[in-house]
């Protein structure tokens, strides 16, 4: 293929630049001064700091698990990363007038606008997260009229202690693999949710995660739970800076779906991805899963096209009878990076059903893995899950990897997997050259046709916006 | 008024040499066919004009509309009206005919100058240009060429050229793999596209097309060159003699 247009590969990204904001940011380094200097920073009750402390010291015994994963990178050191930068301000914030207007003016230039009467009535309610600490949450009185609560993770703790405490922990245990635990002791903050029995959320929750400080580690935290009957959307986004070094994003999600319960959680993750040699990046290493209870439905929907390297598994316990779990997945590599990603689906509730439906794409040298574990456990009886996992190629220097893990021990369970990979061919390209459309816009084409399955299960306007970067994260892919 | 002017053209692919020197010119409201046996270079010509990445042209030149075809891009040639109707169009998962179609015809007005029409709009319009190749609108939510028959991909290629109105249309062997009544079907299509103002290249193997689509000219390509041309009879004589009494009379004169 023509090598003119490898040129267009570096596009640059939009979202790298910096603002200029005093933080508070905590001495580098990580032992239990600094996560006491986290939990004071944050007013935390004793029992929260214990449950971090205890986080801590099992994190100390565990190895970083860089063995199984397919992704080579320069291991983390733990004793170089800032585990808190808040911006500073002098008292707590009470709303939005009081937020420092450097910041509004960032999230602006991201195209997320703070202030409420910006916002279209009604559509969005947004919770921003600046670093590790949240800067404003939107709508919040509105929503707390039908009893939801929207809120900072450390607001929640603040005022709904015996909900947090209740839930924290019990989809995600602290020790439940290296980089969870590490969030468990020094995340700093986060969105919670909750939703009241029977109650539907009137509009679509929404966080957006920015990371500005260099050197600093972001360990967000997200909690939601939706009480028996009750239904929410909940939409994530996230960007950082370009920097030359890597920096580490270790979240946790947990959602929990009480019984009737539906929780619809969608991702466009767009952190910095490194430069063309492979400098600098986000390193994405996040714990995302969900409990359902019986008749219970967790839907996660992801598009992943940033980060230097990603390693997530967005999963559903299926616990209760008749849960449903979906996982939907466009995971884009382009230059050096690397996605190793995917879903656990656990079966455990009779009649449970689990959809996986993957889209992996690689341009460039990217390297892109699909790992998924469909397990059906004795009592899943009349389990059913469908798997679909499409790889699609641009170029000759990336490579697509499949590794499906399928563990049934019931035999009235029924499971289907079906597998393609394609590559985009010149005569594809050429094809639609052909009707007056240019590489770039072929390209998108293609790839926006390969992955329409995934963006239909996206919200609207959510599904434009990952439209739109997919073309920009492919744009003079083919090389 | 010449729409294109071929003169000594000469491309290879993979270092081999296939179009040997073509002349040809073509006018406005004309039906030329090119005939030629296998590997005669048929389906090269009509790539090459086209701009096909994987051929290099190493001599003459292209004339459309009084601009050098062979600078421009695929995309800017299709843009200023030349449409290649493919022997394998590609198939698009995921992407509607409707929304192909009017990207591509958007594309084609904003190079123009034009504004974009919205989907009501296209959608209206739409509705004539499917009585063209006789089919029903349901077709324009199904994938691009996805699960299509040989003939209903064919029958795509013609609607499209019904919808993007080239100036200029080269069909590649718009008959292979065609039963008689999608032949009949595609073959009425072209015809009511011929108009005094745009022109069409028919590349084919078989006289069959032409008694349909009937061309106003027939050039005959044997390896690399134009070995005859001649009007629509010459088709009937290749039809009855095969293409060897002309590759043998032009090996006896070379």
């Amino acid at each position: 293929m023509s090598s003119s247009v490898e040129s267009l590969v570096n596009k640059e990204y939009k979202y790298g630049f910096v603002t200029d904001i005093e933080s508070d940011v905590a001495p580098k380094g990580l032992n239990e001064e600094t996560i006491r200097l986290i939990s004071a920073k944050k007013q935390e009750p004793d029992w929260l700091l214990e449950w971090r402390l205890k986080a801590f010291r099992g994190w100390q015994k565990m190895t970083e698990p860089h063995h199984w994963a397919n992704v080579k990178y320069t291991p983390v050191d733990y004793q170089s990363i800032s585990y808190y930068s808040a911006p500073r301000t002098q008292k707590p914030l009470g709303s939005l007038d009081e937020v420092d207007p450097k910041l509004l003016e960032a999230y602006t230039k991201l195209g997320i606008p703070l202030s409420e009467q910006k916002l279209l009535a009604g559509v969005v309610a947004v919770d921003a997260i600046f670093d590790s600490v949240s800067v404003g949450t939107t709508y919040k009185a509105k929503l707390a009229e039908q009893g939801i609560i929207f809120c900072s993770f450390g607001e929640a703790v603040r005022e709904h202690p015996e909900l947090v405490r209740k839930y924290l922990g019990s989809v995600v245990p602290l020790s439940d693999n290296f980089f969870a635990a590490l969030n468990a002791a020094v995340f700093s903050d986060g969105s919670f949710v909750y939703i009241p029995q029977g109650v539907k959320c009137p509009m679509d929750l929404s966080t957006y995660f920015r990371i500005n400080t260099a050197e600093t580690g972001q360990f967000e935290r997200t909690l939601i739970v939706a009480d028996e009957g009750a239904s929410v959307s909940y939409l994530e986004g996230c960007t950082a800076p370009k920097r030359d070094e890597n920096q580490l994003h270790a979240a946790v999600v947990e959602l929990v779906a009480l019984e009737g319960a539906t929780i619809k959680y969608s991702t466009v993750q767009n952190w910095y991805a490194g430069d063309a040699e492979g400098r600098g990046g986000i390193y994405n290493f996040v714990t995302k899963r969900g409990k359902a209870a019986a008749n219970a439905k967790i839907s996660w929907t992801q598009v992943e096209t940033g980060s230097a390297i990603t390693w997530k598994y967005p999963s559903v316990i299926l616990q209760g009878d008749n849960s449903v779990g979906e996982f939907y997945s466009v995971a884009v590599v382009n230059g050096r990076q690397q996605a190793d990603t995917g879903t656990k689906m656990i079966h455990m509730g009779k009649h449970t059903r689990s959809t996986i439906v993957s889209k992996g794409i690689s341009a460039g040298q990217g390297q892109n893995s699909y790992r998924g574990l469909v397990k059906v456990l004795p009592k899943a009886e009349a389990a059913r899950n469908y798997t679909q996992c499409d790889s699609m190629l641009i170029g000759n220097r990336c490579g697509a990897h499949t590794f499906p893990y399928i563990d049934v021990q019931n035999s009235s369970s029924s499971t289907e997997h079906e597998a393609s990979t394609s590559k985009i061919g010149e005569d594809q390209i050429f094809y639609l050259k052909q009707r007056g459309l240019n590489t770039e816009n072929a390209i998108s084409m293609i790839v926006n046709g390969f992955c329409k399955e995934v963006f239909k299960e996206l919200p609207m306007e959510f599904a434009v916006e990952a439209q739109k970067l997919l073309g920009i994260s492919l744009e003079g892919s083919v090389g | 008024m010449d729409v294109l002017e071929i003169k000594d053209l000469r491309a290879s692919a993979g270092g081999k040499e296939i179009l040997k020197g073509i002349d040809l010119t073509v006018n406005a409201g004309e039906v030329h066919a090119v005939m030629g046996p296998n590997g005669s270079g048929k389906s090269t010509l009509a790539q090459v004009l086209a701009g096909h990445p994987a051929y290099e042209v190493t001599g003459g030149s292209v004339t459309y509309r009084g601009q050098n075809l062979l600078e421009l891009e695929p995309e800017v040639r299709a843009q200023a009206g030349v449409f290649l109707a493919f022997q394998y169009p590609v198939e698009i998962p995921g992407i509607t005919n409707a929304y192909f179609l009017r990207a591509a015809y958007n594309e084609i007005r904003k190079a123009r100058g034009l504004e974009e029409v919205d989907s009501m709009d296209f959608l209206d319009r739409l509705e004539e240009k499917l009585k063209i190749v006789d089919w029903e609108p349901e077709i324009m939510s199904r994938a691009v060429n996805s699960g299509f028959s040989g003939g209903e991909k064919k029958r795509n290629e013609i609607l499209q050229m019904a919808v993007l109105e080239p100036t200029l249309a080269i069909l590649d062997e718009t008959d292979s793999g065609l039963d008689i009544d999608a032949l009949r079907i595609v073959a009425a299509g072209v015809n009511k596209l011929r108009r005094p103002d745009n022109a069409i290249i028919v590349v084919t193997h078989y006289q069959r097309l032409l008694n349909y689509i009937v061309p106003d000219f027939v050039h005959v390509l044997s390896n690399g060159r134009i070995v005859k041309s001649g009007g629509k009879e010459l088709a009937l004589e290749l039809e009855a003699r095969g293409y060897e009494w002309l590759e043998d009379a032009v090996g006896a004169a070379s």
